[in-house]
């Protein structure tokens, strides 16, 4: 018997009351929020923060997001690996509960994992529409000599890099990086065949 | 240890027009490819400890003055790879309409009747053999826009992250003989040859005397690639 994989099908308008129980407000415990770190876990406290774009321009209302990254000295919360209990390094939001169906992710900037990739974040997009989920990265403005030698980035043509890199930006609650993600159209995001 | 490909021939394509949605939503660039790294190779494991004790059951965990209306089903089967080894101890999480076709999601507004005694959603972690199970009713069709006398065939959404973000697979499993397969754009946007991998096994054996109806839903997620990459 051969075992072939079973296909991928979208994850529809409805998932948030199995998904994302807790940020829209089902009485049921989600098994992974937007706040990726919390005040016990050391390290650079960042908010990412952006949209979801669709090929007309329209922001997408219905996406969900997840994330898995580094902790801040570059370690994974995957077994053999990462030795920092209190981080788990997974995130999962939502854009239909912002009133500009933003997504965000309160965490800490993680570290370079020590194999000459610049500091990043693994993103998964899932919405209505999309039979397959599409991967990204998050990268740092901040960090352009690390992303100049980061083998990945430099496997993506140049003129499309920018599509990758969160904006740094201060304000009065801290340290925020905005990533947009465009499915489609002129600045359509780089995805990856991961 | 590398993941295999995503196999392409068994996965639908991002832009499919009969399913109106994708057209603005599906990437059109060619996706570049990217040699698995540590972010890649690595992903978040939930066991039994992430689990609360009604989580596999939907006709429970939902309840507040009685049982939920429906047919009870018991729903089963194994999660392999592509090697057909069990993938253990990993997330399996579920969300489905109720047995009217309603899901409890704020935005359906299908004029189909709520339950009280049923939310729709659970989660389950797979076994040393790579089994899941859950208890559930058998989820109603439901109308949708995309196109006139529209309907989803009944379905129950699966979500798996198995052993690393790599593996990560979002899917719906269908019900054995639903005549809605054949006019359904979403069912109907897999690749001809993968489609029945989506339909679940009506089982005696699984059937409980006199409490639910057995279906079998295995699942294959991408394996470990015989010849691993080098990074």
């Amino acid at each position: 018997m051969a075992f072939r994989q079973t296909p991928s099908q979208t994850v529809g308008p409805y998932f948030a009351y199995g998904l994302t129980p807790q940020q829209y407000g089902y009485d049921f415990a989600s098994i992974a929020t937007p706040v990726v770190a919390d005040e016990t876990v050391s390290g650079q406290r960042i908010r990412i923060v952006g949209r979801v774009f669709d090929g007309a321009g329209a922001p997408v209302n219905d996406a969900m997001i997840e994330i898995w990254q580094a902790d801040g000295q570059g370690r994974y919360a995957a077994p053999g690996g990462a030795s920092n209990a209190a981080f788990r390094g997974f995130g999962r939001c939502g854009t239909g509960t912002d009133p500009q169906n933003r997504y965000f992710f309160d965490t800490v900037k993680p570290g370079a994992v020590g194999d000459g990739q610049a500091p990043h974040v693994a993103v998964t997009v899932f919405m209505r529409g999309l039979l397959t989920h599409a991967y990204t990265r998050i990268y740092f403005s901040d960090e352009a000599e690390a992303n100049a030698g980061d083998p990945v980035l430099a496997s993506v043509p140049a003129e499309r890099r920018d599509t990758l890199i969160a904006k740094r930006e201060e304000g009065d609650s801290g340290i925020v990086y905005r990533f947009d993600i465009h499915m489609q159209g002129e600045r359509e995001t780089v995805f990856f065949d991961v | 240890m590398s993941t295999s490909p995503r196999d392409w021939s068994s996965h639908p394509p991002y832009v499919y027009p009969d399913y109106k949605s994708t057209v603005l939503r599906g990437p059109t660039r060619p996706l570049i490819p990217l040699k698995h790294t540590l972010s890649e190779r690595t992903g978040p494991v939930y066991g039994h400890d992430s689990l609360g004790a009604l989580d596999n059951d939907l006709t429970r965990n939902g309840r507040r003055n009685g049982e939920p209306l429906g047919e009870r089903i018991v729903v089963t089967g194994r999660v392999t790879d592509e090697a057909g080894r069990p993938v253990r101890n990993t997330l399996v999480e579920v969300w489905q309409a109720n047995a009217a076709g309603r899901y409890v999601h704020k935005v359906d507004q299908h004029d189909a009747p709520l339950d009280p005694n049923f939310l729709g959603g659970g989660r389950c972690v797979t076994d040393d053999e790579g089994r899941y199970r859950f208890y559930s009713i058998k989820p109603g069709a439901y109308p949708w826009g995309n196109h006139h006398n529209a309907w989803r065939p009944n379905h129950i959404h699966f979500s798996l992250l198995g052993p690393s973000i790599a593996t990560r697979l979002v899917t719906q499993m269908y019900f054995p003989g639903d005549p809605l397969l054949d006019l359904d754009p979403i069912f109907q946007g897999t690749p001809e040859a993968a489609r029945s991998r989506l339909i679940s096994k009506f089982s005696i054996d699984v059937t409980e005397p006199s409490f639910a109806l057995g279906y079998v839903f295995d699942i294959v997620l991408r394996g470990a690639s015989a010849t691993p990459m080098e990074v």
